[in-house]
């Protein structure tokens, strides 16, 4: 009886998700993206996959028994982050460059500013960034030994990924593209794969329309009013393949709605994806590189607090100081 | 070792540990993230940093009765300013290579914020002898810092140590570490590293730093050498 007489503070309408299921629907949502990556790239698209995700694991666990915290590898985010870093690396990538990304991403990206939920950028973009910036040569190589693509006729324009292709004006078997026919990283190969486990995510309420269609439908606006005024031929044909090439479907659905880096409240998070589909079109389509999704989400990972400023909702009762002077005014 | 206030020895642990300005007082900034690509590029800018700040502490410790309190600031970079176009040819001369590396580096000392901050805080305060031996204290802080930034950028970002390559054939370089993200990173962990021997000797001596903040000077390592003054002007008055 005296349980019902405990007084607490609020929240007192508890919901019974936690972490650890919340990490764990993202991995399933992530198991059809891996599936695609393995059955295009081969075996050893599944060992880095693997490696990456047990140095992840591993460097948590590592820190957090040597700094004398609670040891978190159980609430799986160190797995999502694991397998989120495997996913950004190309198929035939030394082993190396997974471990040393995990390491960074998990130590000095999540575990120095406070360990989950107090990062202030994606652990697994900060690692794909820190990696891209220093081995570029071996973060851009595609070229695939085993698994489907390897063996499909595309030897004329072996290696060079689609967003290269896009690059220069000219549009991409889109068939290929939406499938996962294509040059890549292990994760951004399949959008049909990214989709289907998107569509779990939202099925189940782990991430919501808001972010991914605000920033993926700013982005499709952009380049189609560009490829318009730039006179490419087929300019609806060559936006859908910007869109369902490379890192954007990955990153629209799986890592910018990452809750820790990501504004809460509904303005807050439009505002993000419009700016997150702003700043991919500006990398993509006027800057010199190709690829720009992890740059723009960590770009505006860094954003989040100030837009949560700025978008702070009212509390219940009180009225806008304008308002007010006019009402009495 | 006379550790009382105001003695050369303290003065130049003074630069060397207690303030050490890249690490503790976090001033020289610009500098320090620019030009530590490599072991050899910090070492020369920081003695050409070292020559120029006992020079110009010594000759604004002697002139402080002459400058006028209003003008002090123009006097000062006016004297900052001849010894760096003295620094700069000299090194032109005799050093063309770490000058090139340097390049637009050098003739920023003059608005070094370490050289502005010390002529501020000590030098137009106190005797001429002192000065020498804190502006010397402070630049061999700076240069120590300057190094081992430099140092670790240069091995892990090329895999060399004053250009002689150091690690086995299979090290695969981290480039970040010599681009501009890498030298926030170093910094930023050697910072952690000093603030935890600081914070681990302040404890030990029965004070929490993390409580208190630096408003309570009771605890403070520095209040010998401070008078509740110093580190106030040196944070807000000069940064460059």
């Amino acid at each position: 009886m005296e349980n019902k007489y405990s007084v607490s503070p609020s929240p007192h309408v508890r919901d019974n998700v936690t972490t650890e299921k919340i990490m764990g629907a993202v991995l399933i949502a992530l198991i059809p993206a891996s599936l695609a990556g393995v059955i295009f790239f081969g075996l050893h698209a599944l060992i880095v996959l693997i490696v990456s995700i047990v140095s992840s694991v591993l460097s948590e666990y590592v820190f957090e028994k040597i700094t004398k915290r609670p040891v978190t590898i159980k609430d799986l985010s160190a797995v999502v982050t694991g397998l989120l870093i495997g996913l950004n690396m190309p198929p035939e990538v030394p082993l190396f460059i997974p471990i040393l990304g995990s390491v960074f991403g998990i130590i000095v990206v999540k575990q120095l500013f406070g360990g989950i939920g107090q990062n202030f950028m994606n652990p697994a973009l900060g690692a794909r960034c820190f990696l891209l910036i220093s081995f570029s040569s071996q973060m851009t190589d595609f070229s695939v030994k085993g698994g489907w693509v390897g063996k499909t006729a595309y030897d004329a324009i072996s290696s060079a990924t689609p967003l290269a292709t896009l690059k220069t004006g000219v549009s991409y078997p889109l068939g290929d593209l939406f499938l996962g026919n294509i040059f890549g990283t292990i994760g951004e190969t399949s959008a049909l794969a990214l989709l289907i486990g998107a569509v779990f995510l939202l099925f189940i309420k782990v991430i919501d329309l808001r972010i991914p269609l605000s920033y993926i439908g700013t982005f499709l606006v952009l380049v189609l009013i560009t490829s318009i005024i730039r006179g490419y031929e087929a300019p609806f044909y060559f936006t859908l393949c910007e869109v369902f090439a490379g890192g954007l479907m990955l990153g629209a659905w799986f890592m910018a709605t990452d809750y820790a880096t990501s504004p809460m409240t509904t303005k807050g998070q439009i505002i993000y994806g419009v700016c997150l589909g702003i700043l991919t079109f500006l990398f993509r389509m006027v800057s010199k590189s190709a690829e720009g999704v992890s740059y723009a989400i960590i770009f505006m990972n860094c954003l989040t607090p100030m837009i949560e400023q700025f978008t702070r909702p009212l509390a219940f009762g009180i009225v806008r100081k304008k308002k007010k002077e006019e009402r009495n005014g | 070792m006379n550790m009382s206030k105001d003695k050369p020895l303290e003065r130049i642990w003074n630069g060397i540990y207690v303030e050490n300005p890249v690490f503790c007082l976090i001033l020289g900034m610009c500098p320090t993230l620019a030009t530590t690509t490599s072991a050899t590029n910090a070492i020369g800018m920081g003695l050409s940093t070292t020559a120029i700040l006992t020079a110009s502490n010594l000759m604004i410790s002697l002139l402080k009765k002459v400058i006028p309190n209003r003008m002090r600031i123009p006097s000062y970079i006016v004297i900052i300013a001849s010894f760096v176009t003295i620094v700069e040819f000299l090194m032109e001369g005799f050093t063309p290579e770490v000058y090139k590396a340097l390049g637009i580096y050098i003739p920023l000392i003059v608005v070094n914020c370490i050289i502005m901050g010390r002529a501020e805080a000590y030098a137009g305060k106190k005797g001429p002898v002192e000065s020498i031996f804190d502006g010397l204290g402070m630049g061999i802080g700076f240069t120590i810092a300057l190094l081992l930034i430099g140092s670790v950028r240069e091995l892990v970002g090329a895999g060399t140590i004053f250009g002689i390559k150091v690690t086995p054939g299979i090290y695969v370089p981290v480039n970040i570490f010599i681009l501009a993200p890498g030298a926030f990173l170093v910094m930023a962990f050697f910072v952690a590293i000093m603030n935890k021997l600081k914070i681990g000797a302040a404890r030990r001596t029965g004070w929490d730093p993390t409580e208190n903040g630096c408003a309570d000077c009771s605890g403070c390592a520095h209040r010998n050498n401070c008078s509740g003054k110093v580190s106030s002007e040196e944070n807000t008055e000069v940064k460059s």
